[in-house]
């Protein structure tokens, strides 16, 4: 698997006047650019804009590149989702293709 | 033609006749566990850069199998090894197998020990389309990278079943995780729950098939005992038996270590019992060293005093003896033999004769089994007694004591040990019956019986049987004196073996109404002594 600078630690912020209650701060792990990895990251990003535009924060980890994050994270499946803030931490895993799931994943719907 | 085709189908096998293979099993290369017995059980070791497969119940010893295997690993053979934990925490893991001497935080400070605790909680993960487990495989890859491991653990995966829902995307990855394995060369060891009516609960022994073991950890009436078995191990011979093991404080032990085959020697020197009488009815000459000898008898018979005369004559050859009591404490058989004469003390001081006396129901059969093994093996005695076996069983089964016993007298005799085993007959039972039915096992019988005679009772001895020698058969009494044993001489009255007075009586009467007897009466002497000594004991 090759190492893909393009989504390793990008930082996608979106800039918005959302109060701190309101921050989803999110992580998405992946292990190289394979097509998984790069479905997984379409997925989120329409998925915040859908729900959570202007109040959002993506971080991308590549494993490979830091292998000692899966050991920090606890991170075993490829691709996971964490959900950093709000608290408490949640995971979702899988490419994000099943948005009903992402959504009770995350815990949106009470939220937004 | 039907013989024609029979020919054709046996031809292209006769063409390729099977590959003999030597014992000596050079094709495979094993990677020693270091574990006592294991290793000889398995030829070797584990299969070296395969994944081997340990299965058995909760609290059978998986995990501290594993993590011995490891720490052995890096002390006896300088592999590195990694353990990932599924279960416990790196401090929870340290803290069990500490209590058995292993130090695994100062080996993994020295980076030779690599523990990784890996965390999942089913209820934060929720399922949203396709995945894979890289995460592992990275972790896993770096943690081998970290140490230079040559041994990995993992215990367990299958929590990994209660963590992902999608099963054929784990079993998919599970066989990935094992081909990865085996790319890296690694040794492996994958521990599993066992399952209901399967080896493991999730089917793991599916993808590894190089080589299983299984644990158990059984109670029988009360008493626990462990036991490993070598399920199979492809592509080499092995052990097929069950074979007790034991948790201790130096780690895990799996007995036997010896008995293999029946291959002993079987040495010629004679011994004397102690009791010039009983070596006379022995062939004139004594048993034969490196024997097994049983002396069975009912409650008072004098078992006990046989076995401490039989001590003591080894003692006084200058041989250092074993007594394994497993109903009196040292002190009591000390005093108790100080009646009839023996000084045990002495040699106790002098460190010929050593005692360990403990209840068989204190220890387990392979606790007791390994404790017999350790003293045999610190202290060497050419001679064991072990008073009774009778006990023994109440550790375990009847089957339980006579694989025990079966196992103690093989060991004893590869070293060419003489043991002698005493076993009470029971009431009302036989007198050729024992406890553990180890009759076939022993090489002499020594038989103690109650002679009720003429509102007397009196001790006989004969000599059921005695393996490559030409023994007495006849039933002679005995008895306990202040200066040992004493087998009176035989006298033989129109009615059998009289004993006691009715021998005096039917002597007296002999040579009263016969001119001429058979047979010259022993000294009058110590017949008398004998009997006045009788009178004491029924007081």
């Amino acid at each position: 698997m090759k190492k893909d600078k393009a989504i390793s630690r990008e930082k996608a912020v979106e800039t918005g006047a959302a109060p701190d209650l309101d921050r989803w701060n999110l992580r998405l792990y992946v292990a190289g650019q394979t097509p998984r990895s790069l479905t997984a990251l379409a997925n989120l990003k329409r998925f915040c804009e859908e729900h959570l535009a202007g109040r959002y924060t993506v971080e991308v980890i590549d494993l490979l590149e830091n292998p000692h994050l899966a050991r920090g994270d606890q991170i075993l499946a490829i691709p996971t989702l964490v959900r950093q803030l709000p608290s408490p931490i949640r995971k979702i895993i899988g490419d994000l293709s099943n948005t009903e799931r992402v959504i009770v994943g995350l815990d949106v719907g009470t939220r937004a | 033609m039907p013989s024609r085709s029979l020919h054709l189908k046996s031809h292209p096998n006769a063409k390729r006749p099977a590959p003999f293979r030597p014992r000596g099993e050079s094709t495979l290369a094993k990677a020693p566990t270091g574990i006592p017995g294991l290793d000889a059980i398995t030829g070797g070791g584990l299969p070296r850069g395969r994944p081997t497969l340990v299965c058995g119940a909760a609290g059978c010893g998986k995990t501290l199998l594993a993590m011995e295997f490891l720490v052995r690993g890096v002390l006896e053979s300088g592999e590195s090894g990694v353990f990932m934990a599924f279960e416990e925490t790196p401090d929870e893991l340290s803290q069990n197998v500490r209590s058995l001497g292993f130090d695994v935080d100062a080996l993994a400070a020295r980076g030779m020990i690599f523990v990784d605790h890996v965390q999942v909680d089913p209820r934060e993960i929720e399922e949203t389309g396709d995945y894979d487990l890289e995460g592992l495989f990275i972790r896993l890859g770096s943690a081998i990278e970290a140490v230079g491991a040559k041994r990995v653990v993992l215990d367990t995966l299958e929590v990994l079943f209660a963590s992902f829902r999608n099963e054929g995307i784990l079993r998919g990855e599970l066989r990935r995780l094992f081909r990865w394995l085996k790319d890296r060369g690694v040794t492996a060891i994958i521990t599993a729950e066992r399952g209901d009516g399967t080896l493991t609960r999730h089917g793991l022994e599916e993808y590894v098939s190089d080589c299983v073991i299984l644990l158990d950890h059984r109670v029988v009436d009360q008493i626990a005992s462990r036991r490993l078995r070598i399920v199979k191990y492809r592509g080499s011979s092995h052990g097929t038996n069950e074979y007790p093991f034991l948790i201790s404080e130096d780690g895990i032990e799996v007995l036997p270590i010896t008995s293999v085959g029946l291959d002993h020697p079987a040495p010629t020197q004679r011994l004397s019992t102690g009791v010039p009488a009983l070596d006379q009815m022995l062939g004139g000459r004594g048993l034969f060293r490196g024997s097994t000898v049983l002396v069975s008898g009912t409650a008072g018979s004098g078992k006990s005093s046989l076995a401490a005369q039989m001590a003591e004559a080894a003692c006084q050859r200058g041989e250092r003896c074993l007594y394994l009591a497993f109903e009196e404490s040292r002190a009591q058989i000390l005093r108790n033999m100080r009646s009839i004469g023996l000084d045990l003390d002495l040699w106790v001081r002098k460190d010929l004769l050593r005692f360990e006396s403990a209840r068989p129901t204190l220890l387990g059969m392979e606790a007791h089994l390994t404790r017999i093994y350790r003293l045999v093996r610190d202290f060497a005695p050419p001679f064991v007694v072990v008073d009774p076996i009778t006990n023994l069983s109440s550790a375990g089964s009847d089957l339980a004591a006579r694989g025990m016993l079966m196992r103690v007298i093989d060991f004893l005799k590869s070293r060419q040990v003489t043991v002698l085993l005493t076993s009470l007959t029971m009431g009302g039972s036989a007198p050729e019956t024992t406890d553990a039915h180890i009759s076939s096992l022993v090489d002499t019988w020594i038989l103690l019986r109650q002679v009720e005679l003429g509102g007397e009772r009196g001790r006989g001895i004969y000599i059921l049987k005695s393996r490559g020698m030409a023994h007495s058969h006849q039933i002679r009494e005995f008895h306990l004196t202040g200066e040992g044993i004493h087998l009176t001489e035989v006298h033989l009255g129109a009615e059998g073996v009289p004993a006691g007075s009715a021998r005096e009586l039917d002597m007296a009467r002999s040579r009263k109404l016969e001119t001429s007897a058979s047979k010259k009466p022993a000294s009058p002497a110590p017949r008398r002594r004998g009997s006045r000594t009788r009178k004491k004991d029924r007081r």
